[in-house]
């Protein structure tokens, strides 16, 4: 195994990270950091591995070699629910919710308390929890709507309940897999204003296509190509990039 | 009265009301002891059915081997109760006297040690919990930690259940082989088998499957029961909001093993005897029936569901024997297709309107249930009326 030991001063740090799938390399010897309260977007065309890094910083997926460190800390021999109370969040592409339970059931469920079998069985809906539902119901505008039972909301507000269920989490690095798909307009904009209110305090990784969106809240962007980084740094400067041109931008 | 309103609503508790009144009541006046034993009998599977609910109903684990924990229950029983009744004075004409009778037929010459232990009834009755319970965990740890799930865990249970049958009937000298363990007479010197005794069985068991319900409604209204929903629904998101899936459905798997071994040990109790035809694949499948027609989303459902199927069994069985397994058949088609929530849906949709038009004089508008709600105690009606 690769084992790096040195520490970084990096909330996420994931160096010469493989995962192959029978022979064939989704991720190759990848190196990506990300800093605090930093909005990274990753871009890049269909099969470019965004999604696979997303899943192997989260557990979903294991790796074949390299690392990937959470405030020092290696995850790639965790599992998945233990990477998620070290403080990693993660959106799904297609909204991902309890549709038989209401909207606060829904949240309640992912307020980070009694998460084991016993701890749930004496779990009390006392005021914390009540309080804490509502200020997250209000930010992801669902606070007219906690009794609804979550199958009959719209795209949008399945995607804004699944961001609130993992914002109730308080994680430190929040992982969103296309956000604004399949979003209206107005649907979009007030996902970016959303965005831009969340990420204060926390870092936040973005694989997005939608450029404008891109644009709009990327601090930092890298572009992935057949598992590997082909372009990194500030929007202008991978826009202007000839190769990103070339395999995802266009001319 | 706040936390009591959050553990029962109103309709639940009409329908735990109406069981009970049921059970303990209609019942017991309106059948002679021959026909009441029989109905108690039933009763027990409803323990399987109602673990079941939250097994599979709730939390989408399909078990195609409750019939294994029903065994367990019942031969934990069974073995207590077979060697009270092997003393050595009763079976003096036997070559090895003291030991129950079977075995003195299969050469056995001395009590196997894991035998032992049922000499005492304390050590039974912890038996009838912890045996199905370990074993039960030993499954679920070995499955769901790997991620074993829907149909593949179906198949494995019921493989599980092939496995046991074929283990109790070739072990014969020390399980009673396909006959199982018969001619058993006494609990702690008071004999089983008096008219008076099955009343008494019969009302304890009523007690034990209203006290399964009251613990399966404390299950299902904490955090975990809405837990049990959402694993079914979206197990990663589940995963994914830092829960260990595995052990929510380790814990649930248990549960409903503990239920049916209950259940197995009352079957013993009141039927008398115990034998490998109620562990095998075919009675873990008519289980997993029981619960579907009763409705697999309400543990009241679930027992009416159950006395339903048991009594058109009987009833067919008697008058056209053939064509029985044919009629349970198109009734779980008929389950699956045309109404998938079993009785206590078809209560939901068409009776509880009516019944709440007229009920609600005032206005009582409390949160919107979880789950469908469950079957309230007009499922008595609807058994009674799909019986008719």
């Amino acid at each position: 195994m690769n084992m790096l030991n040195n520490n970084t001063d990096f909330l996420l740090s994931i160096e010469n990270l493989t995962v192959s799938f029978d022979g064939f390399k989704a991720v190759d010897d990848l190196n990506l950091y990300v800093d605090e309260n930093e909005i990274h977007v990753i871009i890049g065309p269909n099969g470019a591995g965004k999604t696979t890094v997303l899943d192997l910083i989260c557990g979903r997926t294991r790796s074949t070699d390299g690392s990937i460190k959470f405030r020092n800390k290696e995850l790639t021999d965790m599992r998945e629910h233990e990477i998620v109370r070290e403080g990693v969040g993660r959106k799904f592409q297609n909204p991902s919710i309890y549709e038989d339970l209401t909207v606060f059931e829904n949240l309640e469920l992912s307020f980070p308390r009694g998460r084991s079998v016993w701890g749930a069985l004496t779990f009390q809906r006392d005021q914390d929890v009540k309080a804490r539902v509502q200020e997250i119901a209000d930010m992801v505008f669902l606070d007219d709507l906690l009794d609804k039972q979550a199958a009959l909301l719209s795209h949008g507000q399945k995607q804004w309940l699944e961001i609130g269920m993992l914002l109730i989490q308080d994680p430190e690095l929040l992982m969103l897999d296309e956000p604004v798909a399949g979003m209206s307009v107005s649907e979009r904009k007030q996902t970016a204003k959303l965005l831009n209110e969340i990420t204060k305090g926390r870092s936040v990784m973005v694989v997005e296509h939608d450029m404008k969106f891109v644009e709009d809240i990327a601090h930092r962007v890298t572009v992935l190509h057949q598992g590997r980084i082909l372009s990194e740094g500030s929007m202008a400067k991978v826009q202007a990039d000839p190769k990103v041109i070339d395999v995802y931008l266009g001319h | 009265m706040t936390s009591f309103k959050s553990f029962m609503s109103r309709q639940e508790l009409i329908g735990i009301l109406v069981i009970a009144a049921v059970l303990f009541v209609v019942m017991p006046l309106a059948m002679d002891i021959f026909r009441l034993n029989l109905f108690g009998k039933y009763l027990t599977y409803a323990f399987v059915a109602v673990g079941l609910v939250l097994c599979w109903g709730k939390c989408g684990i399909l078990s195609l081997g409750q019939g294994v924990f029903f065994g367990l229950g019942g031969y934990c029983m069974a073995m207590y109760l077979k060697l009270e009744a092997s003393t050595p004075e009763a079976t003096a004409i036997q070559s090895t006297p003291g030991i129950p009778d079977f075995m003195d037929w299969n050469q056995i010459t001395a009590l196997p040690w894991f035998w032992e232990p049922f000499n005492s009834l304390t050590f039974t009755l912890l038996a009838i919990i912890i045996v199905p319970a370990v074993f039960a965990f030993i499954i679920g740890a070995a499955m769901f930690k790997r991620r074993v799930g829907g149909v593949y865990f179906a198949i494995i249970t019921q493989a599980i259940a092939a496995i046991l049958t074929i283990l109790i009937i070739g072990q014969q000298g020390y399980t009673g082989g396909v006959n199982g363990i018969t001619d058993l007479r006494t609990l702690k010197g008071w004999d089983i088998r008096t008219d008076e005794a099955k009343y008494i069985l019969y009302y304890v068991n009523g007690a034990l499957l209203i006290a399964v319900l009251l613990l399966s409604q404390i299950v299902l209204k904490s955090k975990l029961g809405r837990l049990l929903v959402a694993v079914r629904d979206q197990e990663d998101r589940v995963r994914f909001s830092g829960y260990d899936v595995s052990n929510i459905k380790i814990f649930v798997f248990c549960f409903a093993a503990v239920l049916s071994a209950i259940g197995g040990a009352m079957f013993t109790l009141q039927v008398g005897f115990m034998s490998p035809s109620f562990v095998g694949i075919v009675p873990s499948i008519e289980m997993v029936i029981f619960c579907a027609v009763g409705g697999r989303l309400s543990i009241f459902g679930a027992v009416y569901g159950t006395l339903l199927v048991n009594w058109a069994k009987t009833t067919f069985s008697e008058t056209f024997p053939e064509l029985w397994l044919f009629g349970l058949g198109a009734l779980f088609i008929a389950v699956v297709l045309i109404f998938p929530n079993g009785l206590s849906g078809l209560y939901q949709s068409y009776l509880a309107p009516l019944v709440n038009r007229v009920a609600s004089t005032g206005k009582r508008r409390g949160r919107q249930d979880t789950a469908p709600p469950p079957s309230s105690g007009f499922g008595a009606d609807t058994s009674a009326k799909a019986a008719e």
